[in-house]
């Protein structure tokens, strides 16, 4: 008989295993969490995910899904209830171009802002200033980027709606307010209150304690520990937007 | 923007990207008007349909903009869902696709423009890495027909317009993609025997063009 037992391989400090974790719950499929100490990766992960070596993976049955957008789109496609993704194939081009902004764009530029400093820092607070403008224009009218319910976008601005507030305390800017992003930071809110997300975020002094833990040392290599989409190390940004 | 029905494409001849979009669209049969853009002075109707990134590829179609060429990509396979399916339709091989196409779209380009832009250590350092990434692919295709399996597919797609680029990695890196990844190379062959691919430019053209670009940015 056909496996059909779903594990997923993750981290409780990763948005991105978060991601894949708030899709299996909105679908209330039946899963098991395997924690993955990512200082000594188990076998299991190498061997389900030896391309990139990353959480999070999904173990369906004999199956294995890595990258959490991809994780997201099986999710919802291989399970009935719930859906993730719009129908309408335009509404799908706008939710998938807004999920790549936010892991092109958006994170590596607020990421960028947390572990670097002087000229190059405000650089990237000013970039990350825009891409935060550009991404709460898509909230106007509405309660979710997936309308009344959270969709493809809301997981992946995950990031944004729990962890942004603990890196930039950490790193001590603050980027992220009331004040300047009231829409965002309302929709923030109201994601973490969703029981599917709610039930898979972090403790937060948790994560408060581990990124601190990790200051010094992304200070001290300037090679903050984040990849872009191309696999490297976002450079400094540019005067011009090219 | 006006609610013009049809479907336009902005786009740039030797881009890869823009030549997903132009594959996908001959793979389906789709008849669209072409318009070369000026990346140097862009137009009005380029910064207005990708106000993000202010770049090409775009589709328009009925008035409304769709940008990132595989976004574009998975779009004209779930509107002209009738002919040549691209993506599989169980949702594992759906995800193995995308993982594929994901993957040449991490590694693919951004190796390549180191292979061509920088010189030395850090050239030789990108020359390995693409042998490393050609081999990985090919491993993938194994003896697949396509990296579809036997039909032309979403990874046939998004890596196909980067072989036209095999040339220019080859002269600047100074090594044969053929002895490296020969059955890559027999995929490439089969590829460009469609009709869809056939419009791929001409890989002298792309390494003039890439000289072109050396000049300009003074490396050399």
């Amino acid at each position: 008989m056909e496996d059909t037992t779903v594990k997923l391989l993750g981290t409780k400090g990763s948005p991105f295993s978060h991601r894949a974790e708030v899709a299996l719950r909105l679908k209330d499929v039946k899963f098991e969490f395997l924690h993955e100490d990512l200082a000594h990766k188990s076998d299991m992960l190498l061997r389900h995910n030896p391309i990139h070596k990353k959480v999070p993976v999904l173990v369906h049955g004999e199956k294995s899904i890595a990258e959490s957008l991809i994780v997201i789109e099986y999710v919802d496609e291989a399970f009935e209830g719930y859906n993730i993704l719009p129908s309408d194939p335009y509404e799908r081009a706008m939710a998938r171009f807004w999920a790549r902004f936010i892991d092109d764009k958006v994170i590596p530029a607020f990421w960028m802002s947390c572990w670097t400093d002087g000229e190059i820092q405000k650089g990237f607070i000013a970039q990350s200033k825009e891409t935060l403008t550009t991404l709460q224009r898509q909230l106007e009218g509405k309660k979710f980027f997936g309308g009344d319910s959270i969709g493809l976008v809301d997981l992946a601005g995950c990031m944004i709606a729990f962890w942004f507030a603990v890196l930039q305390e950490v790193a001590g800017i603050n980027l992220l307010n009331e004040e300047d992003y009231p829409v965002l930071c309302r929709w923030a809110e109201d994601y973490c209150s969703v029981r599917a997300v709610s039930e898979s975020l972090p403790d937060k002094s948790f994560l408060v304690a581990h990124f601190a833990s990790k200051k010094e040392k992304m200070f001290a290599t300037k090679a903050p520990l984040l990849s872009t989409k191309a696999g490297r190390p976002l450079p400094p940004p540019l005067k011009s937007n090219g | 923007m006006a609610s013009e029905k049809g479907v336009t494409l902005l786009d740039f001849w030797v881009s890869p990207f823009g030549q997903r979009a132009r594959i996908a669209l001959a793979e389906k049969g789709v008849q669209y008007e072409y318009k070369e853009q000026n990346l140097v002075e862009k137009s009005d109707l380029l910064l207005k349909s990708n106000p993000v990134y202010k770049k090409i590829p775009v589709l328009i179609h009925d008035g409304k903009p769709v940008c990132e060429s595989l976004v574009i990509v998975q779009y004209i396979d779930e509107v002209w869902s009738d002919k040549a399916p691209l993506l599989p339709s169980d949702p594992y091989q759906k995800a193995q696709a995308r993982f594929w196409a994901d993957y040449v779209d991490k590694k693919v380009f951004d190796c390549g423009t180191r292979l061509w832009k920088l010189k030395g250590e850090e050239q030789e350092a990108a020359k390995k890495e693409m042998i490393e990434i050609l081999q990985l692919l090919e491993a993938q295709l194994g003896d697949n027909k396509y990296f579809g399996g036997d039909t032309f597919g979403y990874v046939d797609v998004a890596f196909i317009p980067f072989t036209s680029w095999f040339y220019t990695y080859e002269t600047c890196g100074n090594f044969s993609i053929e002895a490296v990844a020969p059955k890559l190379v027999k995929w490439a062959k089969r590829c460009m025997e469609r009709e869809s691919v056939k419009t791929l430019y001409d890989p002298n053209k792309v390494y003039e063009f890439v000289c072109y670009l050396k000049k300009k940015f003074g490396v050399e």
